[in-house]
Parts: structure tokens; C-alpha cells; sequence
């Protein structure tokens, strides 16, 4: 017992050590990211490569990353936040947790309606969410816009993601934006109406459901497609674009600010320029069979093989600013 | 000597509190009101959430009682082919985590799944009778399949040590087989039945994992509702602390219940020859049950993570698992001996002083178990936070050096997180193994002289080492496939297998995920195995 207390110190002392003498030395970035680990850090190793700079990380829910930041405080370790949506950088900013940068190489990069109006977070990938429909049951000339699934031809036929995960609650939001709150209610309210199961709990199950015949459309992020067909490519769905000749297909950001607290901040920032560059910009979005946000990079050839379309260019901090409506919208009309 | 054990009951105090000011600080959400979330919950979810939750609990209740009693009976007093194989056996599904449960069994059985596609491609073209797995059935039949082993594994060892005798003496009293189990061999197993049901209790409630890939909302969803939605920690903290009060009044009543009772170990355990034989369709009764139980639970979810493994090896494979395997297993090693050491000092003191105050620290100490890992680990972050600024300040003002963190996002504050949430599972089955040590053998080594923390060190660990055994495994598997506490408090670069399988699942990468949780499972086998030769060794 009192070896085995002994060992167990001793391993602990040792581990210590190795923490803090790990701290201090050469030049280090901490992000704190909701990319998960095999989207991330491919670009990460390319950057300490051409850099010399070393990037420690840990990856998690972005609400829980950035509740960490804050009871961490002054002494928080994070220099970057990465999430994989503008409601929660939108949260991070509005929470003080994110400082303003000003980087012409970040404006003139990234477009103004994928970045913060107050410079706090950037967009870094560009997701579409769009319309997912059966090959085999649904003509493309069928399908016209999000507001169209509510129409009562599509019932017991749409298959959705659950309300919970901030996609869809980022869509919702952008649809009070534009429609506002009553006319949004309808819309779900027919969503729900037409469902022809209960709401999955992720995109791929989604598609998953209609492959298998047991919804004919749904809505999904363009990448969880792209990687259904990757396994499989004689799958019988297929993407639209809906909302050409109204407001556009709704996009998304995967981001990153850079935390109040860093005490990193020269690098953070270098960092996110860095990010917003043609070389980057084409990792960062093939990783994950997303689009670059940099006009100027080319889209992966087999992202762009599923066509052009026109975005919707409302600035995403309404996504977040519209997040709590959103959900309590969504709420009350029973989409779980 | 009586000053020692008194000084020792102040460290124990010292300690408890240390687990408790995180808790506590659950409480301080009640400081902000949240008056607009909790007019939508209220008016909009709490009622669905409550029902939900009701549901949850008593169906997996009942489920975990009658599989854990069930099967613990079987194999502990009765005799039927292959009962050596199921004593074992019966516990491996504890290595398997909830949510890889929950998605293994949708994946399966769902619309899309491979089952159903196969019975509409060749037999029936409509499976409207199909029952949908995503139902509140669904999410009760997983998890009573995932959790069962608590109790299986508490009430075996009461079993083993009671066992026949007690229906021996019932029928000599001319009762009949069956109200001598019901009347006697059940009541007197009660301490360890409730502390595993206990257990399962606390699991369902706090689980978010499993429900959430079902989809099913319950309390604990709404708490991370207003979480993650809502950005309100308060409203999550003050919904977490009325999961606690709930919990907290079930202990209690539980515990007031039993301490009407006392329960000491009645003479020799069971031993081979004096098992009951099931004849007939008994023993085949038996042998198909657990073995329904087994393959369900166990080996049909680990032939698909293998098959969705094979199918996925080229793209997850590496040798980045070594080190993922070996931080789990650090992790949970570290923890199962720390966990059983504060687990075995406080029963002792409870054991010794059994008033009011000791009593009550005690309770609160062992409630982190009901509480959602991730809401618990803020307590955790901003409690060690602030030690850290202050510490840190010490520091600065003494020796002039500046350091940035000294517990936060170390290891240190990783397995402090496991304790405040494990000592439960750790506390209660060593207490429950306590509780059997008669005062009269107290008293006896008293008068050789032998007290104190020599009484603890001679006279109660030898007698509890079963317990101390199953303690320390339990909290080794649970903090294996401990999700939420490891991601938000680990250090950079400490993955871990759960870690993993959480960034691949939250992609929707279910079959990718095959891997990490085959790994955990294997890992979480190893203490299971001991555990029952542990346990063999000292029936036998």
C-alpha cells in the first residue's frame, strides 16, 4: 500500500514536472477548439512547419469551452477559440470572452457578412445547409425553398436533424431574420407537420433515413453529403439549392476569435491571418469538404462538382443574436 | 489514542468539504435569476421533461432490478449448465459504455439499419409493426442493458454470502421456495440491492450521452438546453440543483428506510455443493434467460463496433491510439486508487462517529454521482481556478516567481473532477461491505487492544477487501468511460479513448467511432476480469 502511495506520488510529481516545463519555452499558441481533432489539425501541423510555432489544444463543445475560459479568468491558458458555427462565436463575443482585432489581411480575406461587424470572430470555412432529396422519389423541379418543405405536399416526407444542434438553430434564426417570429412559427409548424419520423440526432442519420426510404427530403450541412458518397457514390440522394431567387441557400461558419485573456495576442492573431491565406484557406475546407470563405481559393473539385448557388448574405451574427427565439420558437411548437 | 481517531475525523471533514465545495457551488447559481428561461421551461418543457424523466427512471429501475436480481440470484444460489460461465460473464456488459450502447442499437435497429432493411428486402414489404427503437421503450431497454450490472454485481456478492442458509432455515419454517426468496432472501440483500439500484438511479439521471443520441429529452437535456441554447450556466445550475435535491430526499428516505434494520453477515458463504438444483425447464428457463441477457448486452453490440472497425480501419487506425489507451487507463487508475482510499476513510468514519454531523458531510460528499459530469466539472474549473489565483499570488509575493496555473488543466484538477463524481460508486460499495462487519468484532479487537487505525488496517480491510475490490474496478470502468469531466477539465494533448469516440460521434461518424470504443471496451475488460476472479477466489 505504502509503495504503491509512493509510486503514485512520485508518478504525479513527474507528470508536473513535464506540465510546467512544458510552459514558457519557444513560442506557443493554446486554442481551445470545437473542431474536432481530425478537421483541425492537419492545419495545425502545417503551421508550426512553416512557423516554428507550437500549438497546444484541446477540443470540446464550444458552450463548454467557452464556460471554461471564463471560470479560468484572467489565467486562462487560450489564446484562439475555433467553433464550428457563428452562434457560438456570436455568445463568445457578446460574453466579453473574444477581443476585437483589427487585420486588414483578415478584412480584405474573408467577406464582411462571414465576420463580426465589430472584428471579434472570422470565418474561416463556409458550410451551406441545404436540401438533401431522394433520387429515386423527388424531382428536382419539385423543390423551390426551406419555407416550401412546410407545404403540405411534403407530408409524412421530411426527415430533419433534432432542434438541439445549433445548425438548425442557426437556420431557424436566420428565417426570423427574414421572415420574422409569426411567419417563422408557420413555417416549423409545417415542418413538423411533414415529418415522416421523429427528429434524428445527426445529419448523416438523416440522409441515412432517406436512402433507406423512410423520408424523401431533408436538410443537411453539404460536407456530411460529401462524405456519405465518398463510402458510397451510387447512394440515390442528391443536394439542391434552394431559395435561388429569394434570399439564397443559408450558409454557416466554422471560426475562430482571439480571447480576451491571451496573453499571446501577437501570435493569436498572426495565426488567424495566417488561417485566412490561400494555403490554409484550401486545408482548412478540404479537411472537411467545406468552402473556403477566401473568394480567392478554389473549391475542392469534388465540393464543386455539386454545383454553384447563390448564399444568403445576411450577416451571421444574427444567427446568434436570433439563437434564444430560435429555440424557444421551435419549442413551442414541439420540433424536439 | 481517542485523540488520533478524533483529529482524523477533522481531516475526514477537511476532505469531504473539498468534495463538496464544487457541488455547493451549483447552489450559487440561485444567486442569478433567470426569470425569462424558466418562464419558457415552465411553460413549454418541464412538464414533458418531468414525465419523460418519471418514465426513465422507474422503467430502468425495474429493468436493472429484475435482470441484476435476477441474474445474481441464478448464479449465486442456483445450479444450472454453464452457471460458472454467466457468474462471470454477466459482468462484462459494464465495460460497455451507455452511448455506444444507445448507438449501436440504433444503428442496428433503426428505420435505416441493417436488420429492418433485411426483413423488407427479403420477407414483408411493410414493417409498420416494427417497434421503433427510438421510442421511450427503446432509450429503457439500452440503458437497463447497460446498467444492470451495478446491481447484478452488488446483489451477487450479497447473494453469495447469505444465500442458502437463510432459504434453509425460511423453508424449515415450512415456506415455500419462491416466499422464502421473496420473504427472506430478498429483504436481507436489501442494503446491497438499493446501493446498486442507487447507482443506476444517479447514472439514468445524469446521463446525457445515451438520451441525447435517442433523442429523447429528459431533465438532464434540459438542463443543457439552457446551457448551450439559452448560454445561461445559472439556469443550468439551478435546474442541476433541483436533479440534486431530488436525488439527495431519495437517499435520505432510502437510508431512513434501512436504518431500522441493521444487516451482519450471517455465517459461512455458499459453497458449491449446496446449490439449488433447477431440474426441467428450470434450468433451461435459466439458461436462456442469461443468455439473452448476455448476448444482447454484450457480444451483439461488439460484433457490430468489430464489423463497423473493420470497415472503418484504414481511416482511423494509428498509432495515436497507444497513447489514447494509455492515458485512459492512467486516468482511471489513478482515480479507482484515490477514490478507494477516500471511500474507505470515510466509511470508516462514519462507521465510528455516526452523528449528525459526520453523517450529513458524509451524504453530501457522495452526491456528485446524480449530477451531468459537464455541469459538475464547471464547479470543478472555477472552485480550482480560484485555489490556482491564489496560490499563484502566494507564490508571486513569496518567491518573486510567476506561474500561470498549478491545478487547473493539470491532471491533478482531472482526477479531482473523477472523485467528486465517482466517490459514490466507490463509497457505497464499500460502505454497503461496512455495514456487515459486526460491532461484536469491533468490540472484540477493542478489547485485544487493536483500535483506531489499526482496527481499520488489521480487522476491517482483510474482511472488506471484496468490497474494496469491487469499489476500486467499478469507479476503473466508470471513469474509463467517463465522457464530459475528461473533456472539459483534461490537460492539452491528454485525450483519451471516450474523447475520442465523443469527437467522432458529435461528427456523426458512427462507424469511424467502432474503433475507440472496441479499444475502451477491451480495456474495460481487463478489471472485470480480475474482478471476478477476485471474487471466485473468495466464494470458493
Amino acid at each position: 500500500m505504502n509503495k504503491l502511495i509512493h509510486t503514485l506520488i512520485f508518478s504525479c510529481s513527474l507528470f508536473l514536472l513535464a506540465t510546467y516545463s512544458s510552459t514558457g519555452f519557444g513560442q506557443e499558441i493554446a486554442v481551445y477548439s470545437a473542431r474536432k481533432e481530425h478537421l483541425i489539425k492537419p492545419v495545425f501541423d502545417l503551421y508550426s512547419k512553416k512557423t516554428g510555432v507550437k500549438i497546444k489544444y484541446i477540443t470540446d463543445k464550444a458552450p463548454v469551452l467557452l464556460q471554461r475560459i471564463k471560470a479560468e479568468g484572467e489565467k486562462t491558458p487560450a489564446d484562439l477559440v475555433i467553433t464550428v458555427d457563428a452562434g457560438n462565436l456570436w455568445h463568445a463575443a457578446n460574453q466579453g470572452v473574444l477581443q476585437p482585432v483589427s487585420s486588414d489581411v483578415l478584412t480584405a480575406n474573408i467577406p464582411s457578412y462571414l465576420r463580426d461587424p465589430e472584428n471579434k470572430w472570422f470565418g474561416l470555412s463556409l458550410r451551406a445547409r441545404t436540401i438533401v432529396y431522394s433520387t429515386e422519389r423527388v424531382r428536382p423541379d419539385e423543390l423551390s425553398t426551406y419555407e416550401d418543405l412546410a407545404a403540405a405536399k411534403w407530408k409524412k416526407r421530411l426527415v430533419l436533424r433534432t432542434s438541439k444542434k445549433v445548425y438548425n438553430q442557426s437556420l431557424v434564426g436566420m428565417l426570423i431574420k427574414e421572415h420574422g417570429k409569426k411567419a417563422t412559427a408557420e413555417i416549423v409548424k409545417g415542418w413538423v407537420n411533414n415529418l415522416a419520423a421523429p427528429p434524428f440526432s445527426s445529419d448523416t442519420k438523416v440522409m441515412e433515413a432517406i436512402i433507406a426510404g423512410q423520408g424523401d427530403v431533408g436538410v443537411v450541412n453539404t460536407y456530411y453529403f460529401g462524405r456519405l458518397v465518398k463510402k458510397d457514390p451510387a447512394i440515390p440522394i442528391a443536394l439542391f439549392w434552394p431559395n435561388q431567387s429569394s434570399g439564397g441557400v443559408h450558409v454557416n461558419v466554422s471560426g475562430a476569435g482571439v480571447v480576451n485573456a491571451s496573453e499571446n495576442k501577437a501570435a493569436a492573431i498572426a495565426f488567424l491571418e495566417w488561417l485566412s491565406t490561400a494555403k490554409a484557406q484550401q486545408v482548412f475546407a478540404d479537411l472537411n469538404m467545406e468552402y473556403p470563405v477566401n473568394p480567392d481559393v478554389p473549391v475542392n473539385p469534388t465540393v464543386a462538382s455539386w454545383g454553384t448557388f447563390k448564399q444568403n448574405k445576411i450577416n451571421l451574427k444574427n444567427a446568434g443574436e436570433n439563437q434564444a427565439a430560435a429555440i424557444m420558437l421551435m419549442d413551442r411548437i414541439g420540433y424536439k | 489514542m481517542i485523540r488520533t481517531v478524533a483529529s482524523l475525523r477533522s481531516i475526514a471533514f477537511v476532505l469531504a468539504l473539498g468534495i463538496i465545495i464544487p457541488i455547493l457551488l451549483i447552489f450559487a447559481s440561485f444567486l442569478q435569476s433567470e426569470p425569462k428561461i424558466w418562464q419558457h421551461i415552465v411553460d413549454t418543457l418541464l412538464v414533458d421533461l418531468l414525465k419523460n424523466t418519471l418514465k426513465l427512471c422507474i422503467g430502468v429501475l425495474a429493468g436493472t432490478f429484475v435482470l441484476g436480481v435476477g441474474a445474481a440470484w441464478l448464479t449465486a444460489v442456483c445450479d444450472f449448465p454453464g452457471r460458472k460461465f454467466f457468474n462471470w460473464a454477466l459482468i462484462l456488459p459494464l465495460a460497455v459504455p451507455t452511448y455506444v450502447l444507445a448507438f449501436v442499437f440504433i444503428g442496428l435497429l433503426d428505420f435505416s439499419g441493417p436488420v429492418q432493411a433485411l426483413l423488407r428486402a427479403n420477407i414483408v414489404s411493410s414493417l409498420k409493426w416494427f417497434p421503433n427503437i427510438r421510442s421511450p421503450g427503446g432509450v429503457i431497454v439500452v440503458m437497463s442493458l447497460a446498467l444492470y450490472p451495478y446491481v447484478y454485481l452488488l446483489t451477487r456478492n450479497a447473494f453469495k454470502t447469505q444465500g442458502k442458509r437463510v432459504l434453509e432455515v425460511s423453508q424449515a419454517l415450512g415456506r415455500s421456495r419462491a416466499k422464502a426468496f421473496f420473504k427472506a432472501a430478498l429483504p436481507m440483500a436489501r442494503p446491497w440491492i438499493a446501493s446498486g439500484l442507487m447507482l443506476v438511479l444517479m447514472e439514468t439521471l445524469a446521463d446525457f450521452g445515451a438520451v441525447s443520441i435517442f433523442n429523447y429529452d429528459t431533465f438532464t437535456t434540459g438542463i443543457y438546453k439552457a446551457w448551450f441554447g439559452f448560454f445561461s450556466l445559472s439556469a443550468a445550475g439551478q435546474l442541476s440543483s433541483v436533479l440534486l435535491i431530488f436525488v439527495f430526499v431519495v437517499i435520505i428516505v432510502e437510508q431512513q428506510m434501512r436504518t431500522k434494520i441493521q444487516f451482519n453477515q450471517v455465517g459461512k458463504m455458499t459453497t458449491g455443493e449446496s446449490r439449488i438444483r433447477l431440474n426441467g425447464w428450470g434450468k433451461w428457463i435459466a439458461f436462456g434467460f442469461l443468455s439473452a441477457i448476455l448476448l444482447i448486452a454484450f457480444f451483439i453490440p461488439c460484433l457490430q463496433l468489430l464489423i463497423w472497425f473493420v470497415r472503418s480501419i484504414s481511416a482511423e487506425l494509428d498509432s495515436r491510439y497507444i497513447g489514447l489507451l494509455f492515458r485512459s487507463i492512467l486516468f482511471s487508475s489513478i482515480a479507482a486508487a484515490v477514490i478507494v482510499g477516500l471511500g474507505l476513510f470515510l466509511a470508516y468514519i462514519q462507521r465510528q462517529y455516526s452523528d449528525f454531523t459526520s453523517k450529513w458531510i458524509i451524504r453530501l460528499a457522495t452526491m456528485g454521482y446524480a449530477l451531468p459530469g459537464t455541469v459538475l466539472a464547471v464547479g470543478v474549473v472555477i472552485m480550482l481556478s480560484f485555489a490556482d489565483r491564489q496560490i499563484i499570488w502566494l507564490i508571486k509575493e513569496t518567491s518573486g516567481i510567476q506561474l500561470y496555473s498549478i491545478l487547473n488543466g493539470t491532471i491533478v484538477a482531472v482526477i479531482f473532477a473523477y472523485t467528486v463524481r465517482f466517490l459514490t460508486a466507490g463509497f457505497n460499495s464499500i460502505n454497503s461491505s461496512m455495514l456487515r462487519i459486526t460491532r461484536s468484532q469491533d468490540e472484540a479487537s477493542t478489547l485485544l487492544g487493536i483500535t483506531g487505525l489499526n482496527q481499520l488496517r488489521k480487522i476491517h480491510i482483510p474482511i472488506l477487501k471484496n468490497g474494496l475490490f469491487t469499489a476500486a474496478m467499478l469507479v476503473f470502468v466508470d471513469v474509463m468511460k467517463e465522457m464530459p469531466i475528461t473533456l472539459m477539465t483534461r490537460p492539452f494533448g491528454w485525450d483519451t479513448l471516450a474523447v475520442k469516440i465523443f469527437e467522432l460521434t458529435s461528427e456523426g461518424e458512427w462507424q469511424r467511432a467502432a474503433l475507440p470504443s472496441i479499444t475502451l471496451v477491451l480495456a474495460g475488460l481487463v478489471p472485470l476480469i480480475l474482478l471476478n476472479r477476485q471474487s471466485e477466489r473468495t466464494t470458493l
